[in-house]
């Protein structure tokens, strides 16, 4: 036979059949894009993020702004503005300006201002920051918190397994929007409450209360695990324990733990707007959905949408949070029919 | 005798129960040269699995702990070492193929990742050059266009490919000992004869010592130099591969024997099982452990435990756990029993019968769990 030369050796080459690597991850994704209604939630989700993003973004010489004012600043009837600082004036007034279909809609103020004269739309834009954040940044740390405890709980076993649950069932038993009612209502007059206008406060209240739940899937899903032959295997070739909880266990147990990240995302916005619907959440003047609520309740009446657009950022982020989880769930795995 | 790689003394295994204690290894003690390919036969429960996770330390505990013995590799004795030693031996000396390629596989890393792990623990490769490596391994255990399947993922091989993979992983950093648990009986048959062959060959060309656990005489054959049958827990019979085959001196090593189908059998005629089911190792018999299964056993069998001697009758080294084989008062009465033509008592095998008959079948599955359901007996 004849020898080959390079170039046909290439052309063989690539006339070999391959597939494209693909993980298990990849097939997730392609059964996620293929679910519209989490789609839809997605694109939601990313609408909210990119105004919340945009709503005035400094970048060095860049400056967008999406945001029409700076939500802190008041728009007197006598054309006089002023920024910053807490509530000056009367709060049980009527608005300053109705939104664009009211009687005294103000051209400069798309939906109106408050009772103060803050411009709404501006606010509802800048209340998007604080929900994505509050909506993100805690579910890192109860996975952060949860994830550890759960996987040394699971791997390790024994007493190390019984302290960490009996600790994790002692939070566990108190009722979750008590014990930050508590923790917020104590702590949110100190320093530590005015750290990022509250938000610090909300996220170390958030965690505490909110990890256990993580701690218990990621332990169950490691005692499922740590059975495994593959795991075993790992520890025949030397593994410590410290790689085969990171490099074998918690990634095998991501699935239902990313499927319970979204679901608590809705829950973290849900219980920031509680909190500061209460007065208990984030400090005024930085505005967020649920002091809008609180702040626009006492002219419900008469100006119902300042409770209602918040109210509907609201409910429309965790629709959107909501479909998106249940299509992770279904696209991470398809055997779960819930 | 310092020459050999490997040497077991008194080991013995348990595992604390809330029934019991399970006396999973009792009294077992081996040794194993340098290169030298070791087979280890007994039915499912018999401790062969416990003696090897038990040479490399991994018996979880709790609820088992090895309660006695030394193992001696390469002159340590294992037994001593601390955590972070014998981690530093796993993978680096001895290395283990384990029984089922489909779950011994970590599904979310790709094949590279998974065999480059030990090299990198090991033998602190990075990342390109445990790359490189992980090629020539996987071409040597013959996976075709090994560079195009590095990043596959597991659930993209065939149960024959993944065992490769595994037999990679475990040759990766060179040890000089591999376990292979039950290597093929996961696999069809021909995948089977292909992996037996690749493992062959990796240890007349590596030197590396194989033990090889199985239930399958028939894998055994072909590729180890010495076996030991083992039955509930303890060593039964050890001899030479051939020496085995040709003269067995065992009644356990001949129900195994006559349990399995011979080509060159004339006679059209059933496979005997062996009746009866293997011991409760909680409370194991008090004399001989096959005793209560055995067709040829006399009174002496269930009063007093036999222990390892030279067998009679046959080549130096061929020891046996059985009364009726070794020199003794009554002078061995199986000494010259052709177990192909005798099968003992069959009172005895009627009333073996009758007792699992009579067991709820919970307890007869319980008892032999993880078993693969037997072969249609006819032929």
């Amino acid at each position: 036979m004849a020898t080959i030369t390079a170039s046909q050796q290439r052309a063989l080459d690539m006339n070999v059949i391959t597939r494209k690597q693909r993980s298990l991850w990849m097939d997730a994704a392609d059964r996620l894009r293929r679910n519209k209604a989490a789609m839809a939630g997605l694109f939601v989700i990313l609408g909210f993020a990119l105004v919340a993003i945009f709503a005035d973004l400094r970048v060095g010489p860049l400056h967008i702004q999406l945001a029409p004012y700076d939500p802190t600043c008041y728009f007197y009837l006598n054309g006089h503005t002023a920024c910053g600082g807490d509530v000056v004036g009367a709060r049980s007034g009527p608005p300053t300006a109705n939104p664009f279909w009211g009687a005294n809609a103000d051209p400069r103020f798309l939906l109106g201002t408050d009772q103060i004269g803050r411009d709404i739309l501006s606010r509802l834009m800048f209340s998007a920051r604080i929900s994505m954040v509050i909506g993100f940044v805690p579910v890192v740390l109860y996975f952060l918190i949860g994830g550890t405890i759960g996987l040394a709980a699971g791997y390790y076993g024994g007493w190390i397994d019984n302290l960490l649950m009996r600790f994790t069932d002692i939070v566990y038993a108190f009722p979750d929007l008590l014990l930050l009612i508590i923790i917020m209502a104590t702590i949110r007059n100190t320093w530590i409450g005015d750290i990022m206008g509250g938000l610090f406060l909300m996220f170390i209240a958030l965690s505490i209360v909110n990890w256990v739940g993580m701690a218990r899937l990621v332990r169950g899903q490691v005692l499922s695990l740590r059975e495994k032959e593959f795991v075993e295997a790992a520890r025949s070739i030397g593994a410590g324990p410290v790689r085969i909880m990171t490099r074998h266990l918690l990634p095998n147990s991501l699935a239902p733990v990313i499927v319970s990240m979204a679901f608590s995302v809705p829950l973290a916005i849900f219980a920031e707007a509680s909190l500061s619907f209460l007065g208990i959440g984030i400090k005024p003047p930085t505005p967020s959905w649920g002091v809008m609520i609180n702040e626009g309740f006492v002219v419900f009446t008469g100006t119902p949408s300042m409770v209602l657009l918040p109210a509907a950022c609201i409910a429309l982020v965790m629709l959107a949070f909501t479909f998106l989880g249940d299509g992770l769930r279904d696209a991470l795995d398809p055997r779960m029919k819930l | 005798m310092s020459a050999n790689l490997l040497e077991v003394k008194a080991l013995k295994t348990q595992f604390f129960t809330r029934d019991g204690v399970v006396h999973a290894v009792d009294d077992v003690s081996f040794e194993l040269a340098v290169g030298e390919t070791l087979g280890i036969v007994g039915e499912s429960g018999c401790g062969k699995s416990v003696t090897a996770l038990s040479l490399m330390r991994l018996i979880p505990n709790p609820p088992g702990r090895i309660v006695n013995g030394t193992i001696l590799f390469e002159g340590q004795d294992v037994m001593k070492l601390d955590d972070d030693d014998v981690r530093a031996l796993r993978g680096r000396k001895i290395a283990m193929i384990f029984q089922d390629p489909m779950t011994s596989l970590n599904p979310v890393l790709t094949i590279s990742r998974q065999i480059s792990e030990a090299l990198e623990l090991h033998l602190k490769m990075d990342r390109a050059e445990s790359r490189k490596r992980t090629i020539e391994l996987l071409e040597l255990v013959g996976i075709p266009s090994a560079k195009k399947r590095l990043d596959d993922y597991p659930h993209q091989f065939s149960g024959g490919m993944r065992q490769r993979v595994m037999i990679a992983m475990a040759l990766s950093c060179n040890p000089k000992l591999i376990l292979a648990d039950e290597p093929t009986t996961a696999l069809d048959v021909t995948i089977q004869a292909q992996i037996l062959q690749i493992l062959k060959d990796l240890s007349q060309e590596f030197r590396t010592a194989f033990i090889l656990i199985t239930h399958d005489l028939g894998v055994v054959a072909g590729m180890t130099q010495r076996i030991h049958v083992m039955y509930g827990g303890e060593i039964v019979e050890k001899a030479d591969t051939f020496e085995l085959f040709d003269n067995p001196k065992h009644p356990y090593t001949w129900g195994l024997l006559k349990s399995i189908p011979r080509l060159d059998e004339q006679r059209r005629e059933k496979l005997q099982p062996i009746e009866g089911l293997p011991p409760d190792l909680i409370a194991p018999p008090p004399g001989c452990r096959f005793e209560p299964r055995c067709t040829y056993k006399r009174d002496r069998c269930s009063a007093e435990h036999p222990g390892l001697r030279q067998a009679l009758n046959a080549k130096d080294g061929h020891e046996t756990r059985c009364f009726g084989t070794q020199p003794g008062a009554m002078n061995g009465w199986l000494a010259q029993t052709d177990w192909r033509r005798e099968i003992g008592s069959i009172e005895v095998l009627e009333q073996v019968k009758q007792q699992v008959a009579e067991l709820p079948p919970e307890a007869v599955r319980a008892a032999t769990s993880d078993v693969p359901p037997p072969p249609a007996a006819e032929r």
